[in-house]
């Protein structure tokens, strides 16, 4: 006990200032909270990845990774969701000097490419399937699925999400609370980026070698 | 195609007299309730200051009274058990069939963690935080209300599996392949599963809210080594919340997968794995104790440095032990399932891990004992919950480390003497540490003190009724018998569990007791009138307001410049604080989200639960027009003026002095 008395004399004397400042304003809490969202989200992904690499080879006599992906599909993927990366923060820029017209080409160009993706996703999705590669065929395929579908779930609501912004955009220009949702739907887009480079790495990299 | 998925009138259990009477008395006394209001004229009160109120402190209040209904629900099925267990000995059954037996033990485990102590220490945060922190509310307001909604939703789905359907019978932590449509074909582990979800999400939210508060709005001075302890367990708890229940989401939602898709997951075909269910679960369950925990070891922390009119001793060590403990909770998750089969060596680490986790735990408890040293110690009803809790959870806490040997384990597991362990740490710590915020912050929240006697009653009740159920189970663990028997042939045992059921007995009057309490502190609250704000002689800001606060919290935001704020402020000769010109405030508008919200999450709950599609469709589209809605409307606060301040503050300080 001894010595936690003397950290607590100490502590008291020479007392750090961390965080005494005021309230910080609307923006930075907002996106600070939309920040702890995404981490959260983050662990969720990290729950999936965990249950696809305990399940990989566990194919129950069916077929592996290196038997379905196709490693071109999955390319114009990544690219895509990388390009859309890069218009969402040209939007970010447009938004912050007002530019409306240009919000709303750099969005539809976003959306453009989230939606390319998507479709090629269900594409190979729905080949599986019907090669008899279904996520009832075996526990890799499941967690095949649900990995990989869950982030195609997460694009989905973005692209809603990004089509609801610029109908505000719209109707109610750039006002606070709308550049505030704006913000956190980027920060939203870019982590779904990350979310897949892990995702095109645990996945398709080390699945076909 | 059957319009109402698998929902036919044999859901019903006509022919199970005790599930049928229960459901009536509930459902009669639901429509008594809702007809009292409605012919007294309360629904737009009701409705305009609690159901859309986005007030911190109103959602607090309602999650405490949610807390307090479930927890009346969770103790019918303890007592129920008590009981069957007292008399299925030897050939004798009871009178409990083993199907339903199963569904009352899953439904109390479920209840009393789910939807009683997590939205009782919600509640207490909910209430106490941003009045300590010396804000005027959460940083999300409406999402608060919108978490409340779905907690509310998940006790809703759980209480209507009583009457239509049956509830899970695989226990409260519904290992698979047990819990799989296979070897659980009803609706019972829907039901488990979609209430959860749905709860679970709400959870999130308040976690989500509270980091953000706690870390991003604090009174102008309040450094994080100034902040209450308090608010220190609660940002530990908050902080497990966001990293633990993400992963409940996605093992409930791979456990639904294998259920409602034929998913392999956790199926013992096609090469499924059981054990990482029990792996993912732990890996959210372990935290989930240190959720609950953590704040109230902030309550006995505010609770016995009040009452002993001394600062906290060790407050930085107590600032250590609390994030010490929210990292190494992460570590030990495996001791739940020593017996699954992992190496010595794994064993070993998380055995080591988890007798870790008992240092900082024990620097808290001496920090307490340091603190009432010396002290002019005031014996109110929250000293006697926070000493009593501190004798019954060493004990809890030493048998835990106890079993935190694996080869004791191999031992125990399973059997009578882990659930007396946990119940004597949950009930020695979680429902006491309530039960102590619960007789604090009542005068806070209602400006009226709760009668001393008889919650001094109720407190030797649950003190003493606790020692006589429990300890009886330790013995009973030794003497072989395992968990969740609906009857047994040894004989030997059947002198313990009626000792147990008595205990359970007293409890039940301890919890009369508090009931009886309520009702008389609300008669003679005239009597028991608080006009000062502060009549505990408080130490922390919560206490320089009025009683109840105004939904502006503080008047003008409060200075910090040291730790307990409020005892400072007070020591100080020139108490007449300089008068300040008051500013108008804003503050957020009422908002039927959270309600509206709610009702399509039930919905859609309950129509997963019974495969009705077009309901589903209908809810979710149902949700989707309502964010929308809210994400169009305009003016998102109201004004307080600054003449209604002042004049609020004048009265205030006129009846203080007084």
């Amino acid at each position: 006990m001894n010595t936690t008395l003397a950290i607590d004399k100490t502590g008291q004397t020479t007392s750090p200032n961390a965080g005494e400042s005021d309230p910080a304003s609307k923006r930075i809490v907002v996106a600070y909270g939309f920040w702890i969202f995404l981490l959260s989200d983050v662990v969720l992904f990290s729950a999936l990845f965990a249950s696809y690499a305990v399940l990989v080879h566990a194919t129950a006599d069916g077929p592996a990774g290196h038997d379905l992906f196709s490693q071109v599909s999955v390319a114009i993927e990544t690219a895509c969701l990388l390009a859309s990366s890069y218009t969402c923060g040209l939007m970010s820029l447009a938004i912050n000097s007002r530019r409306r017209i240009a919000t709303y080409a750099f969005a539809a160009m976003t959306f453009v490419l989230g939606a390319v993706f998507l479709n090629l996703e269900i594409r190979e999705f729905a080949s599986m399937i019907a090669h008899g590669a279904g996520p009832e065929r075996s526990a890799f395929l499941s967690a095949f699925f649900t990995l990989v579908g869950c982030h195609g779930l997460h694009v989905t609501t973005g692209l809603v999400w990004l089509a609801v912004m610029m109908a505000q955009v719209a109707f109610k220009g750039f006002r606070p609370n709308v550049t505030r949702r704006l913000l956190c739907f980027a920060l939203f887009w870019h982590t779904l980026d990350i979310v897949w480079v892990w995702l095109f790495t645990v996945v398709y990299l080390m699945g076909v070698v | 195609m059957n319009l109402l998925g698998k929902l036919s009138w044999s859901a019903i259990p006509f022919d199970q007299p005790i599930v049928m009477g229960v459901s009536a008395v509930m459902v009669v006394a639901i429509a008594l309730l809702l007809g009292l209001v409605t012919v007294k004229g309360y629904w737009p009160y009701l409705w305009r200051e609690w159901v859309t109120s986005v007030d911190h402190k109103r959602i607090g209040v309602m999650y405490c009274l949610l807390a307090l209904i479930m927890l009346l629900r969770g103790f019918s099925d303890a007592i129920m058990m008590r009981a069957q267990q007292a008399v299925a000995a030897g050939g004798a059954q009871g009178y409990l069939p083993p199907e339903h037996f199963d569904q009352i033990f899953s439904a109390h485990g479920t209840i009393m963690i789910f939807f009683m102590a997590m939205p009782f220490v919600i509640g207490l945060m909910n209430f106490v935080v941003p009045l300590q922190l010396g804000v005027r509310d959460m940083a999300f307001p409406t999402l608060n209300s919108v978490a409340l909604g779905l907690t509310a939703s998940g006790i809703l789905l759980t209480n209507i599996s009583l009457a239509v359907g049956e509830f899970s019978k695989a226990g409260w932590v519904a290992y698979p392949p047990l819990s799989e449509l296979q070897f659980s074909p009803g609706v019972g582990i829907d039901y488990y599963l979609w209430a959860l979800q749905i709860s679970g999400v709400g959870t999130l939210m308040t976690g989500i809210n509270f980091v953000t508060t706690i870390l991003k709005t604090r009174a102008p001075g309040m450094g994080y080594m100034r902040m209450p302890v308090f608010c220190w367990t609660a940002l530990a708890s908050n902080l497990l919340i966001v990293a633990a229940f993400p992963v409940l989401t996605a093992t409930f939602a791979m456990l639904l997968l294998d259920r409602y898709l034929g998913f392999h997951f956790f199926s013992v075909e096609a090469q499924g794995n059981p054990m990482m269910y029990v792996n993912l679960f732990w890996v959210w369950g372990h935290p989930e104790v240190y959720i609950l925990i953590l704040p109230a070891f902030g309550v006995f922390s505010e609770v016995v440095s009040t009452f002993s009119g001394k600062p906290l001793f060790g407050y930085r060590s107590m600032v250590a032990a609390t994030m010490a403990i929210c990292i190494l909770s992460f570590l030990v998750w495996l001791h739940h399932f020593f017996t699954m089969g992992a190496s010595a060596d794994v064993n070993g680490f998380f055995g080591v891990m988890t007798m870790i986790i008992a240092v900082p735990t024990g620097v808290k408890v001496f920090n307490w004992l340091f603190t009432l040293y010396g002290g002019r110690i005031r014996f109110t009803v929250p000293v006697l919950w926070s000493i009593g809790f501190m004798v019954t959870f060493v004990i809890g806490g030493m048998t835990g480390v106890l079993m935190a040997v694996p080869p004791a384990d191999f031992q125990l597991h399973n059997s009578l003497f882990l659930i007396a362990h946990f119940h004597n740490v949950i009930i020695g710590g979680v429902v006491f540490g309530v039960m102590a915020g619960f007789n604090y912050w009542f005068p806070k929240a209602f400006g009226f003190m709760l009668d001393e006697r008889w919650g001094k009653a109720s407190f030797w009740c649950w003190l003493v009724g606790f020692y006589v159920a429990f300890m009886p189970l330790y013995v009973l663990g030794l003497l072989g018998m395992t968990r969740r028997m609906q009857h047994y042939d040894n004989l030997a045992w059947q002198p313990w569990l009626v000792a147990a059921a008595v205990g359970a007995g007293i409890i039940l009057v301890g919890i009369v007791c508090q009931i009886i309490q309520v009702v008389v502190s609300i008669r003679d609250r005239e009597l028991h009138r608080d006009l000062t704000g502060d009549p505990w002689n408080g130490r922390t800001l919560e206490w320089s307001t009025a009683s109840p606060p105004p939904a502006w919290n503080f008047a003008v935001p409060p200075e910090v410049s040291e730790i307990d704020a409020w005892w400072s402020r007070k020591q100080r000769t020139d108490q007449a604080s300089p008068v300040r010109a008051y500013v108008p405030i804003e503050v957020p508008k009422n908002s039927a989200i959270g309600f509206i919200t709610a009702f399509f999450a039930s919905v859609i709950g309950f129509a997963l639960i019974w495969h009705i599609w077009w309901m589903v469709v209908l809810g979710l589209f149902g949700v989707f027009a309502t964010l929308l809605v809210f994400a169009f409307r305009d003016d998102e606060e109201i004004e307080i003026s600054a003449e209604q301040i002042a004049r609020f503050e004048r009265q205030h300080r006129a009846e203080a002095v007084r």
